[in-house]
């Protein structure tokens, strides 16, 4: 194969990475609906919590995309 | 392929001013829109803040909103202590947030989308928390390499774990920021070209580039609102890194 089909290939397999990310940022949502649903009056202190999670979560994933972004355009 | 890249260039506008080691510096258009932003968020705050009204107008409203939105998140992040702080976190606050929108303008650059901005940033703010941690505990600082409790047998794979997740996250924080927007642009750019892709396309294609057109209008709605988001997210946790200097743990 070219050099440069393998480099979008990899790309692609660097996103695959993103699966987790989608999980977890999944798994932060929910629970905070569950929280905001079970305690209404407790919703502004679930906000600051709830973006951190979703902040150090999402990490993951622009990670992975970074790795794809490089790959296609920088090496 | 590259062309997706084109919009985040930095180039030069006009004759290169004077030269530092043999690098020319010239006025850039990175630079024109960091000089925008600053300029645009100072005159709102200013001019905003002018009347001082008991009953704020709508401008003097927008204005004492966004100092009190970061005012909360800041004390209720960073403690008490966090007062001195707040000024710093509520001008990245600011800069982010005005560096984002004015990316949002067509044509234009969004200068968070270069790491090269949010690292230096991010660099000063660990400055800043790492001499005040170093003047308010001394030497005691360095108690935040090693968390209380722990095993006395795990203590050097723990510090050793503990520094580095200290010393990655000025860069996770600017990595955040950057892939953010770079993402967004991207996908605006992706959607975009898709569009003309259907358009030059036969006849029977041609209705279809509507699809994408309703798309890319959805997505610029949610980067209004991730330019935000962003902007808060930098700010929460810049807040939240400095509670460790302040209060340690």
């Amino acid at each position: 194969m070219e050099g440069s089909a393998l480099k979008l290939l990899g790309a692609g397999v660097a996103m695959i990475g993103s699966l987790g990310a989608g999980i977890g940022l999944g798994l932060i949502f929910s629970a905070w609906i569950t929280a905001i649903a079970r305690n209404p009056a407790a919703e502004g202190k679930f906000r600051q919590i709830g973006f951190i999670g979703f902040a150090v979560t999402e990490l993951v994933l622009l990670m992975c995309f970074v790795i794809a972004v490089l790959l296609m355009f920088a090496v | 392929m590259a062309s997706l890249l084109e919009e985040f260039e930095i180039h030069d506008l006009g004759a290169p001013l004077f030269s530092i080691g043999g690098h020319s510096i010239a006025f850039t258009n990175s630079a024109l829109f960091m000089f925008l932003a600053i300029g645009s968020s100072t005159a709102l705050m200013v001019l905003a803040m002018r009347p001082q009204a008991v009953i704020p107008g709508r401008w003097q409203m927008l204005a004492e909103k966004m100092y009190d939105f970061i005012a909360e998140m800041v004390e209720s992040t960073a403690g008490e202590q966090s007062k001195p702080f707040f000024p710093f976190i509520f001008t990245i606050f600011t800069f982010i947030l005005f560096c984002n929108l004015f990316g949002m303008l067509p044509r234009s650059l969004a200068v968070t989308s270069h790491i090269l901005i949010n690292v230096s940033i991010a660099l000063s703010l660990f400055a800043i928390i790492i001499i005040t941690g170093f003047i308010k505990h001394g030497l005691h600082f360095f108690h935040l390499f090693v968390p209380a409790g722990a095993p006395k047998f795990m203590l050097p794979f723990l510090v050793v774990i503990e520094f580095f997740s200290f010393a990655v996250r000025p860069f996770s924080l600017s990595i955040r920021l950057f892939a953010n927007m770079l993402a967004g642009h991207i996908l605006l750019g992706v959607f975009a070209g898709m569009t003309v892709t259907l358009l030059a396309a036969g006849w029977m294609l041609k209705p279809l580039g509507i699809l994408p057109l309703g798309i890319n209008i959805a997505i610029t709605g949610f980067e209004f609102f991730v330019a935000f988001l962003q902007a808060y997210i930098y700010a929460i946790l810049s807040a939240v890194y400095l509670r460790d200097a302040l209060e340690m743990h």
